[in-house]
């Protein structure tokens, strides 16, 4: 830990007010860094078409990864399974720049995350409220996402998720020095943690929103939920036409409280992807590795 | 006084803090309205150059904002913002706005495993503590280019008439020398 994780944590800060963006291909990589991406998450499949092919969905080709790292200059950022601390050990040997150990993969230990101290690269987690957060960050994790719900188009559970976060955070900054205890206790993350949330009135690593963003108006909506920046996964390579919608998206981001320039974004997108509702998916993601 | 921020994207916040600190007036600079006040000097903060170079152009900050830094507006421009500034680009033909006659090196100390943090001397300031993310570094520069410090043999900090370009992040260590150096630029 140390420096190491100190340097981990500012690598997401200069990630802020921008958008990660999922690619597959080297092609798409490139797309997405003239469109604007501040980073790329290279994954075999994007979250929608693992949700239709099923199956278990792993840790991407390295070969694949590496064609990506050599086609852009942004970080590139990879997933591995929860708890498969063989996989991030891989993506760390070919210098991946982030490691997102993710609940979009299907998970490998069912009871222990990747103990990340261990690791020089830095780790992203999902998280539903500030439990999560707290223990993943607890276990190492330098930066933090929402879980929301991939591959669905739908932003109602990243909308939820960050909501009950700051909920939670507010709560913990109004309490009484001496209430903090028990709340670590309820929460089950260490003392320090919660005082760091109370004195700071956030969390302690960079915190972007996840899961369901379709338009430049979800990553806007996010964004003034208090979110630090944005992934947008099934989002932009499902959709009638990526260039465009991701450069809009990425606009968005910049001048998320500006209506009348999302306006503008939001006109002429082609199609947006299809998505799922939260009723209609048999599968939820977030309920994996809490 | 009144400090400029550029706010597209990247670490603008940190270097509010230290402003704040200092107790010194700024504004994000998001869109074109935002640069009908005048500014004493602008700071370019840390991020992804790519993100940040694209947006310029494409939110028309570009132009104004470049023709302010030629006609001598201090700048203080930080690891993503020294990419901005430099003529020239290793491995790109293009550059952004290019007002600094250096040429640097993008990602120069490779990816993530390699950012690094150090202490060592700011000519002017003395030791300084300095904190590399996957930094640029300058490999090239005119003689009318001062070059303020040195890592390792390589160039990374430099002064070219009222412009301080930096490989590195004063804004994350709580050290605000160089801020203060970037302050008194702007007053005169």
């Amino acid at each position: 830990m140390g420096n190491r994780y100190e340097l981990n944590k500012q690598l997401a800060q200069m990630l802020k007010g921008g958008v990660i963006m999922d690619v597959t291909t080297p092609e798409q990589a490139k797309i997405a860094e003239e469109a604007g991406a501040c980073a790329v998450m290279a994954l075999e499949r994007i979250p929608a078409d693992i949700r239709a092919a099923g199956g278990v969905s792993r840790m991407s080709d390295p070969k694949m990864i590496r064609g990506i790292q050599e086609t852009v200059s942004i970080p590139v950022m990879a997933k591995c399974r929860i708890g498969h601390f063989a996989e991030a050990q891989i993506l760390q040997a070919i210098e991946i720049d982030y490691i997102d150990e993710s609940e979009v993969l299907s998970p490998a230990d069912d009871v222990y995350h990747i103990n990340k101290r261990d690791f020089q690269v830095p780790f992203v987690c999902g998280a539903r409220d500030l439990g999560e957060a707290l223990r993943r960050i607890n276990e190492g994790a330098s930066m933090i996402r929402t879980k929301g719900e991939p591959g669905t188009g739908d932003i109602v559970q990243a909308v939820r998720h960050m909501r009950m976060m700051n909920s939670a955070i507010a709560k913990i900054t109004a309490m009484r020095e001496d209430a903090l205890y028990e709340e670590a206790k309820q929460l089950q993350v260490p003392y320090e943690l919660i005082l760091y949330v109370h004195k700071n009135a956030k969390l302690p690593v960079v915190n972007f929103a996840a899961g369901g963003v379709a338009t430049p108006a979800d990553a806007a909506l996010m964004m003034q939920l208090g979110a630090e920046g944005v992934f947008v996964g099934s989002g932009i390579f499902k959709s009638g036409n990526p260039k465009k919608r991701a450069s809009a998206i990425v606009k968005a981001v910049t001048n998320y409280t500006d209506a009348k320039t999302i306006a503008e974004l939001s006109a002429d997108l082609g199609e947006a992807m299809v998505g799922i509702n939260e009723e209609e998916i048999q599968l939820l993601m977030a309920e994996r590795g809490k | 006084m009144k400090i400029g921020i550029l706010a597209v994207q990247g670490a603008f916040a940190e270097h509010e803090a230290v402003l704040d600190a200092l107790n010194i007036n700024y504004t994000e600079i998001r869109s074109i309205r935002d640069l009908q006040q005048t500014f004493d000097g602008f700071i370019l903060p840390g991020g992804e150059s790519t993100v940040q170079g694209k947006l310029l152009h494409e939110l028309h900050l570009f132009a104004p904002m470049r023709q302010l830094i030629a006609d001598g507006m201090p700048v203080l421009a930080t690891c993503a913002g020294m990419i901005l500034l430099a003529q020239t680009i290793e491995g790109q033909d293009t550059a952004y706005f290019a007002t600094i006659p250096i040429t640097v090196r993008r990602n120069a100390y490779g990816r993530q495993l390699g950012s690094f943090h150090t202490e060592c001397k700011y000519r002017g300031i003395g030791k300084i503590p300095m904190t590399f993310i996957r930094a640029p570094y300058v490999t090239q520069a005119c003689d009318e280019v001062s070059i303020l410090s040195t890592v390792e043999e390589h160039i990374v900090a430099v002064r070219y008439q009222n412009q301080i370009a930096l490989s590195f992040h004063p804004e994350l260590d709580y050290d605000y020398r160089l801020h203060q150096a970037f302050l008194e630029l702007c007053k005169q």
